[in-house]
Parts: C-alpha cells; structure tokens; sequence
C-alpha cells in the first residue's frame, strides 16, 4: 500500500465528486437496455409482437439520458468533471472492498453518446433488417444486453466493475455472432470469438490481481493517485496484461482470428461490434489506464508495435476478400490498429485515439448497416463479384456508403480525414518508422475500400439471374442517411481542439511537439498516399473486367491476404497443434500411467484371488487339515514364546 | 497337588485318535463321531486343569463344551440326515459342490 504523500503525481489524477442532481439518472444509463433485456429474455414469446420496439426503446431512452448528462457536463467547470455514483457495496471481503462504483467523466460521456446513439440507430435498423427472422425478439434481447454490457464497461469506477462489463461484453457477441446457430460456420465463429477472447480475459483477470496486491485497491481514481509511487517493473507487467486483455477484445494481433469468423453474425451485430461495442473496448481499457502505461514506457512500445502491425494486417486482408462483410472486418482491424497506436502513442496520441474511435464508430455503422441493406437487396450474398453498378439500384445504399467510404480513406473534410491525419501526424512526431507505416496504411485503406466500392456499386453488374436488387425499406435506410451525416461531420469534434481539451482532465495534456515536417506537408503526404491507392485500385480493378470467381494464379501476397495472413494456419501451428499434442500426452499418460495404476492394482487382487480359491476345493477334510495346521501353528508358536 | 500328566496324556491321545479320524474317514457319521470324540479328548483335559489348579474354572467350561456339543449333534446329525435323503451317501467328500 502507498500513501498519497508519497505518490509522484505524473499522471492526471481522477478526484470524482459524488453524483448529485441530473447525474444521480447515471445509472438509468446501464439499467434501462439491462431492464430492456431481462423482460425480452423472460418474457418469453408474449413479447414477440412488440419486443423489438421496446428493445429500441430502451436504447433510444438510454440516448436520451446519455445526452441529458452530457449537457449537464458540459456546463461544469474544467476540473470538476468527474462525477461518480455510489450504488451498493458489490464485494466486501476483508481488506478486498469493491463498491458498484460508476464513473463518469469527459472520457465515458463520449463513450456513453457513441454507444447508446449508434447502438440506437442500429436498433431501429435491425427492426428491418430481422423483420423475417421467427427470433427477432431474442435478438433485441441480446443487442440490449450487449449494449448494458458495454455501458457497464466505460461506466465502472473500477477494474472489477469494468470486468463485469468485460465478460458482459464476451457472453453477447458470443450470443449474437452465434445467432443464426443452425449454421455450423456460425455456431464455430461464436466459439471461435468467445475462446480468443477468454485468453484477452486472462490478461485482464491477472492485470487485476496484480493491481489487488499492488495498490490494495482496483479503483481508477485511486490508483490514480499512486500509480507513480509503484515500481516500474510492476507496471510494466500490469500494462502489458491489460494490452494481452485489450489485443483479445479489440482484435489486435495476436488474438485477431476471431474477427473475420465473427462475420457469421447477422449484419447489424456486425456493425454493433465494430462501431459501439466490443473492439472499443480494447483503446477504451489502455486510455482508461492512462495512468499505468504513462509510467511503463516500455508495455507503451509494445502497444505502438502491435497497433502498427495489426494496422498493417488487417489492411492487407481487407485487399483480397471478396465478402464484402470479411473486407469491412479487416478495415475494423486496421482501424482500431490506427486507435491503439494513438492510445500508445501516450499523452499526444489519446485525445485522437479517442477522436477516430468516434469517427470510426460513426462510418463503420454505417458501412456495415450498408453493407446489410446491399445484401438484403442481393438475397443475403455477401460475395462482391456477384455485385456491381448498384448505385442505380440503390441509391440511398450508395449514397450513405459513399460518405462512410470518403470518411475511411480520409477524404480531406470528411471525419476520417481529421481523424487518421491526426495520429499520422502523432506517430510521425514520435518515431518516423511508425509514422511511415501508419501513412502507408493509410495508402492500403485507399486501395481495399476503393476496391470494395468499384466492386459493389460500379463496374458492370454481375448479379446471378434470381436476384432483383432492390432499396431497402425506410426503416433501414434512415439510420444510414444518419450515420452518413455523422460521418461527414464527426470532424467538427476536432474544431479548436474541443476533444483534446475536453479529454485533458482524464488523459492529461500534452506538451506541444513540433513534427518533424510541417503539419500541412503531413496533410499532402498523407492525402497523395490515399490518393495512389485509390489510383492504384481504379487500375487494378476499376478497369478491367471482374472474374466471377476469384483467379487462383495470384502472386503468394494475395494468397496469403485471402487466408487472413495465415492467422488461423499460425494459431494452428502455434497453439492449437501444440495443444492437441499435450492433451494426447495427458490423455496417454492418464490411460497408462493413472489408469494402469487402479487396473494394475485390481488386475493384481483379481489374480491373486484366482489362485487363492483354489483353496476352496469343497473337500471337507482337506478344511479340517487347514484347521489342525493352523492350530498346531499356534500352539507352537505359544510354546516358542513360553520358552524363549 | 494330584498329578494329572496321565489325564492329560490320555486326553492328548483322544484327541490325536480323533483328529486322525477326522481327517482320514470318509463316512460322515463316523467324521461325526470322531468330533465328539475331540471334544471329550478337550474336556478331560480341562478337568484335569481344574483338579490340577484346584479351582471351578476348567470344570464350568467343560459344561459348556457338554452344551454346545449337544446342540452341535442336533444341528450337525440333521444336516447329515438330509445330506443322506438327498444323495444317497453319507460320504464327505460327496458334498463337495460348494467350492471354486
């Protein structure tokens, strides 16, 4: 335990002030989609008529509240932006005291817009989109509990209650990507999803422990206020075991093969996943723990090291899918790779970490919900060279995704622009190697989303005969004309740095860094890298004729690009196969050496009975014998003993 | 103090005819008999323990061998009888079916 005295304050500390007002609805946030939840679950079928609307409406109320706070936030002074809520004593085992603590401050307000906001629109759009399903109920059921899992999450004041919200987290993807659970591939991606993300968890549930005994306590705010008399090393340790947690939940490399299995899922899952719950979690848990990875330099190195190559990675698996929905996935990856690297980039790189995960959350939404409407119109194929010249057909579709898809490549004005330019700009400033990569991600983002748009929307069409590609209803369309504005004007967040200076109190200012170049040359580099890249895709794909099935002479990179980078055949070789190998051993061992002990044991009895009951021959005399013996055995045994 | 050597080497005696009977007949009433003989061969020499110790003690357990004797005849003579109804012999080595 360390006293506060003690304590070097290097981080920002977090100093809450008890909720009051307004903010004593705090809870309302989590509860609402959580209520919304338990009635689906067990209301069973007498709520199918009209589950799906109170699905949606508890989300919708939980926006409202989300925005509520916000404007009572916004109207405090700078320093007096942490409000936390007391709800009950959770644990209190000896020196182990846990309250249900929330915590809400600049960082989990913009957290709570994002998710209950996309998470609302991506309600109403799966009113739609699940409209033939016989379990739409169950599936508004389980997208509220995704949604209460995830607000539990950024709310909790501390690691445990951050946990909960954690697992919550696991056990909802697992139930939706698991949803269509008739199919075999998407019964294997939930598993796949929720065993990938059970080694994140053990990071996590060890980064606890080791906070536990460190600080006595697995508070934010109080841990906040000694991380910097803790040695280093333990921080180290404590950082890198939080990046194991957030590598498995964000899809960071190593733990990045569930994400593209996890497509199984039905479309709106898919961009709940990726825009508002689930792999934000990963960037949220590092800026979260802010003050643990600005004291542990080296687990912020390992943290620019796996974001930049899950950047890398995800970009060049997003080349050669031809899913439209697996394309998407490996941009996600690449993007939250964007994310962790501004998150590891420190004090300089939180603010536009936090910065492109809202603008990421706005243009993925509404990607993957255009995603949905384009395969709702194409009986539910998801195979892009099936597509082509869809914007006639569905021009809202086109005209929505076409704003997602100038916000990814970082069209200059859109959010993506301001977003990535920000943390190019960042990871230049600290190390060129990492900037240079990040900037050539971004060429790779140009290219993939180019490709996926000529494919999708131009060239020529290549639809199979049955398939009468149609707009979908309003109901779906809506929250994509939504997303698309938010897409197009997330960037106003930046205008006079609001986010980093609404961010300050919680992840702490920066000191002004001069970049290497200056920032408008940044700005035209990065702009002319996407600028190749989309080039480079007008060529390669815009221009010639598409296959309708995808060529097999292709150059090893594409070969590799296709089986995700080999992530599954690495996990394979790594793991899995080492696995199976050391549970044959165990199971040998157990089958010879355990069970050879009690069948050796009772075959020995058994054999020695066989030859003990020969003496039970039936003979009455031979008895008598073996009963006179075994007197006179003891009757000279008597005399010996008398004797002696 | 009588001296009971000769008791007790008859009743050594008895015992030893006995158990070779025992052991080398086949007829069950003779078996029979030869047990009855052992256990007379055992209460001459607890008398003569007694007489030799001067007190009650072997005399009483002399009785009781009497007693479980009898009892042993009327069980162990009704068993041979059945035996017998059943198989036509009172041999012992006949009634061998109760083993491995």
């Amino acid at each position: 335990m360390y006293s506060l005295s003690e304590a070097a304050h290097q981080v920002p500390v977090i100093e809450p002030s008890a909720a009051d007002g307004t903010f004593s609805l705090l809870w309302l946030v989590i509860g609402l989609p959580l209520l919304g939840a338990v009635v689906l679950l067990l209301g069973g079928r007498a709520t199918d008529r009209w589950g799906h609307w109170l699905g949606t409406l508890m989300s919708a109320a939980s926006f409202v509240v989300s925005l509520l706070l916000f404007v009572e936030l916004l109207g405090r002074e700078e320093g007096d932006r942490s409000v936390t809520q007391h709800l009950y004593d959770w644990i209190a085992v000896g020196d182990l005291q846990v309250g249900m603590d929330l915590l809400y401050d600049p960082l989990s307000a913009l957290f709570l817009l994002l998710i209950t906001g996309v998470g609302t629109l991506i309600h109403v759009y799966s009113i739609g989109y699940m409209e033939h399903d016989p379990r739409r109920r169950r599936f508004f059921a389980y997208l509220n509990l995704f949604v209460a899992a995830m607000l539990m999450l950024v709310l909790a004041e501390n690691y445990l209650g951050l946990f909960l919200g954690w697992e919550g987290v696991g056990l909802a993807s697992y139930l939706l990507i698991g949803f269509w659970q008739h199919k075999p591939s998407a019964a294997a991606a939930a598993r796949k999803a929720f065993v990938i993300n059970r080694v994140g968890d053990i990071g996590m549930a060890l980064a606890i422990a080791l906070l536990f005994t460190t600080f006595g306590t697995t508070s934010f705010s109080a841990i906040s206020q000694v991380s910097g008399a803790a040695e280093e090393d333990t921080l180290t340790a404590v950082g890198l075991l939080l990046l194991l947690a957030a590598c498995g939940k964000s899809a960071q490399v190593p733990l990045q093969a569930w994400l593209l299995d996890a497509m199984e899922g039905p479309t709106p899952v898919s961009a709940l996943i990726h825009a508002a719950t689930m792999v934000t979690a990963g960037v949220y848990l590092v800026v979260r723990s802010n003050f643990i990875f600005e004291l542990a330099p080296t687990a912020q190195t390992v943290v620019v090291v796996v974001a930049t190559v899950t950047l890398l990675w995800g970009a060049v698996i997003g080349c050669a899918k031809d899913d439209i929905k697996k394309a998407l996935a490996g941009s996600t990856m690449s993007q939250i790779g964007y994310m962790m690297l501004g998150a590891g980039l420190g004090v300089a790189g939180y603010a536009f970490a936090i910065f492109h995960l809202i603008t990421h959350g706005f243009f993925k939404a509404n990607m993957f919900l255009g995603a949905g409407s384009v395969m709702h119109g194409m009986n539910d194929d998801v195979d892009m060279r099936r597509y082509g010249a869809l914007r006639h057909a569905m021009p809202v579709t086109f005209l929505t995704f076409a704003m997602g898809y100038l916000a990814i490549i970082g069209f200059p004005g859109f959010s993506g622009f301001w977003s990535k330019d920000k943390i190019i700009e960042t990871a230049l400033a600290e190390n060129w190697v990492v900037g240079v990569l990040a900037l050539l991600g971004a060429g790779i983002t140009g290219f993939y989303m180019t490709r996926l748009m000529l494919l999708t929307f131009f060239t020529t069409k290549r639809w199979k005969e049955d398939v009468h590609p149609h707009e979908s209803p309003g109901v779906m369309t809506v929250p994509l004309v939504v997303l698309a504005a938010l897409s197009v004007l997330g960037g106003v967040l930046l205008l006079g740095d609001w986010i980093v200076e609404w961010l300050a109190p919680v992840v702490g200012e920066a000191p002004h860094h001069e970049p290497p170049l200056p920032i408008i040359v940044i700005t035209l580099l990065t702009v002319a890298t996407v600028a190749v890249g989309v080039a480079a895709a007008w060529f390669l794909v815009g221009r010639r004729e598409v296959p309708l099935t995808a060529p097999q002479d292709v150059s090893f990179a594409t070969r590799a690009a296709r089986a995700d980078m080999y992530g599954d055949a690495i996990n394979d070789v790594l793991v899995g196969r080492p696995g199976a190998a050391t549970v044959r051993g165990l199971t040998a061992g157990d089958r010879t050496v355990v069970d050879g002990l009690f069948t050796g044991g009772s075959a020995g009895v058994k054999a020695t009975g066989n030859v003990l009951r020969r003496l039970q021959n039936g003979f009455v005399r031979s008895y008598a014998l073996s009963v006179l013996g075994g007197v006179l055995l003891v009757v000279l045994a008597l005399l010996a003993v008398n004797l002696a | 103090m009588t001296d009971v050597t000769p008791y007790v080497v008859l009743s050594a005696i008895l015992f030893s005819i006995g158990a070779v009977g025992v052991l080398t007949r086949r007829n069950a009433i003779v078996v029979f008999m030869c047990v009855e003989l052992m256990l007379n061969a055992c209460n001459l020499a607890f008398v003569a323990f007694a007489k030799q110790h001067g007190n009650l003690d072997g005399q009483v357990a002399a009785f009781f061998v009497m007693v479980v004797a009898a009892a042993e005849v009327v069980v162990g003579l009704a068993i041979i009888m059945t035996i017998f109804r059943t198989r036509r012999s009172a041999s012992v080595d006949d009634a061998s079916l109760l083993k491995y």
